[in-house]
């Protein structure tokens, strides 16, 4: 009897007034991870700026949940709608869907492989690869033994920092050698136990590249525990990765600007609000790179 | 306990569901001038599908007093089948009829430790789902599979007289397995199974072969379940189907069928399955966070089980 009753008041609770604003949609793939909750951050401030409200649906990692997430924002006749792709080939026919019912879509740090996409924000993370992969030739001095932690297999921030990563090793150092590639899908815990077991495999290891902090910050504890020397190549310099660096416990992290990509996501989305009209094929914006490393660490 | 109240209870648990089920959608109707388009409607009829399919076959399971934890990784490995022989050259209805046969073969698998090996089924179903959800990144090679021929796309996708396949599909499994329920000897079986399995073993009902069918079903089930999903992803995923038991028996759970087993049906999952479907959905038009989402879907599947334990105690 009272589940009825909760249920009312719950949702009498959370009624919202209707608004005159227009309303923008943003699927992200998870708030679990905090380059994504500074990514939303940066998109609702803009939106603020911009007079628009801003709805955030957490997909939580799972493509089918994103698929719901993108048909109900279509359902809310969003104007625009931002996705940050859990998967890139999931995520197609609700793309689909969006462009049938006539609202743009612009991706935001993971692209899609179909579908009509207006902008696509994201990090040169094939330059980014190639930044970690140039400094892990330079600290290794030309020759080592090295680990690559991979993100979400199908991801295209997976694919394009790997890319621009073994491009780089391959090009530049002939003497450095992947001994170990594993996926930890993005997720520290899964970062920890990977690399523990690799520690196990591998008897020589001089550094790891992770292809995102919270994996690189669980290879560093499982490394922490394991008492040998190793060098850790983060990606994404979130706020425990840049500690880290500077307390000389990471090697370096590559900075992306995740409020910058939330922020320039919602201005093209009000543009197109305002009557800009997107073009036909998808345009790249891509965000700049730095890499973040510890100064005066030997 | 006066006649009047004893009615009432009566009342309750046959439509206590129904009636939760129409206060949501009245209370979300005027929460939200566009939860009750056609659109919308038909948008959460397909989203709970693939749940729907999945929660069928555990309702079988349950009715029989057992329980099946492995079906979202038959789920996965079923969809990774159907999609790797797609891309391998089989003709794609063949690739589906071989997934759906996997699948109940996978149900059989459980079954087997279940029945045969009386293993506890919560403890049989767990290392199937282990088993599986490796097999299938084994499979997979922990990436998803894409490129799948445009049969696929049309099954989670297309619409046939303006509703959406998916829904058809869930209708007809609906339909199909409450014949089966109610109006075969199987069904009749399957409920005294559950209700007091040494009575029906002593009245000679084949206790093990029917639970063996019970879990081959469930499989089954899945494996529709996957090419439903497998379709409206457009791909396989290798991470599909996570988590999509506890989903299942959440809306069995919501629906009326007693965990005990015995007592319950379909009719009252598929109403389970939309009670959660419409929650989900409303919440996601209500811009609800994802976080109290997940309070509030528990808060439900908890308030069910307490009144499925009201009704069961008067039962007595």
């Amino acid at each position: 009897m009272f589940t009825r009753g909760w249920i009312v008041v719950a949702l009498v609770s959370l009624a919202l007034p209707a608004g005159a604003k227009d309303t923008v949609g943003l699927s992200v793939s998870t708030l679990n991870n905090p380059f994504f909750v500074t990514l939303r951050d940066g998109a609702k401030a803009a939106a603020g700026k911009a007079g628009l409200e801003l709805v955030v649906l957490d997909a939580q990692d799972k493509a089918d949940k994103q698929v719901s997430d993108l048909e109900d924002l279509i359902q809310r006749k969003v104007k625009v709608i931002l996705v940050n792709p859990t998967d890139a080939a999931a995520v197609v026919p609700a793309i689909q869907a969006a462009n049938h019912a006539g609202i743009p879509v612009i991706t935001v740090d993971r692209g899609a492989s179909g579908g009509k996409v207006a902008f696509h924000i994201a990090s040169d993370n094939v330059a980014g690869g190639k930044l970690a992969g140039e400094l892990a030739c330079k600290l290794l001095g030309g020759k080592g033994k090295m680990v690559e932690l991979e993100g979400i297999p199908g991801s295209s921030a997976a694919r394009d920092r790997g890319k621009g990563f073994n491009d780089a090793v391959k090009s530049r150092c002939a003497g450095v050698a992947v001994v170990a590639r594993q996926t930890a899908n993005f997720d520290r815990a899964q970062g920890l136990s990977v690399m523990e077991n690799v520690l196990q495999a591998q008897p020589a290891i001089d550094a790891v590249f992770a292809h995102n902090d919270e994996m690189a910050l669980g290879a560093l504890q499982a490394i922490k525990s394991s008492g040998r020397k190793i060098k850790v190549i983060g990606f994404d310099a979130t706020d425990d990765a840049v500690k880290a660096v500077n307390a000389c416990e990471m090697a370096a992290t590559v900075a992306q600007q995740p409020a910058e990509m939330g922020r320039l996501g919602v201005e093209k989305a009000a543009a197109i609000v305002k009557g800009a009209k997107p073009g036909e094929k998808t345009e790249f914006i891509p965000v700049a790179l730095k890499l973040v490393t510890g100064a005066g660490c030997k | 306990m006066s006649p009047a109240r004893s009615r009432w209870r009566e009342l309750l648990s046959r439509y206590g569901i129904t009636l939760a089920f129409g206060v949501l959608v009245a209370v979300l109707a005027v929460l939200s001038e566009r939860f009750l388009a056609t659109s919308n409607l038909l948008n959460v009829l397909r989203q709970i599908a693939v749940n729907a399919l999945l929660a069928f076959g555990m309702t079988t399971v349950i009715l029989g007093g057992g329980i099946d934890l492995s079906v979202g990784s038959i789920l996965a490995m079923s969809g990774a089948l159907s999609a790797g022989l797609a891309v391998a050259g089989w003709p794609p209805g063949l690739a589906m009829l071989a997934a759906l046969g996997a699948g109940a073969l996978m149900g059989l698998f459980n079954g087997f430790f279940v029945a045969y090996a009386r293993i506890a089924p919560f403890i049989a179903t767990l290392g199937g789902l282990t088993i599986l959800r490796g097999a299938t990144l084994v499979y997979t090679d922990g990436r998803p599979i894409t490129g799948l021929p445009e049969a696929f796309y049309v099954l989670g996708n297309g619409s046939l007289l303006g509703v959406p396949i998916p829904v058809w599909v869930m209708l007809a499994f609906l339909a199909l397995t409450h014949a089966l329920l109610r109006y075969t000897a199987l069904g009749r079986m399957i409920y005294a199974m559950g209700g007091n399995e040494e009575a029906a073993r002593l009245s000679g009902i084949p206790i093990v072969q029917v639970r063996l069918f019970t879990y081959g079903f469930s499989g089954l089930a899945a494996a529709l379940g996957a090419l439903v999903l497998t379709g409206r992803l457009n791909s396989a995923q290798p991470t599909a189907g996570s988590g999509f038991e506890l989903d299942a028996i959440a809306a069995v759970v919501v629906g009326g069928t007693s965990l005990q087993g015995g007592r319950g049906g379909v009719t009252g999952t598929f109403l389970g399955a939309a009670i959660i479907g419409v929650l989900n959905n409303g919440m996601n038009l209500l811009d609800v966070s994802a976080f109290y989402q997940q309070i509030v879907k528990g808060g439900v599947i908890l308030g069910a089980l307490l009144i499925d334990r009201l009704v069961a105690s008067r039962k007595e």
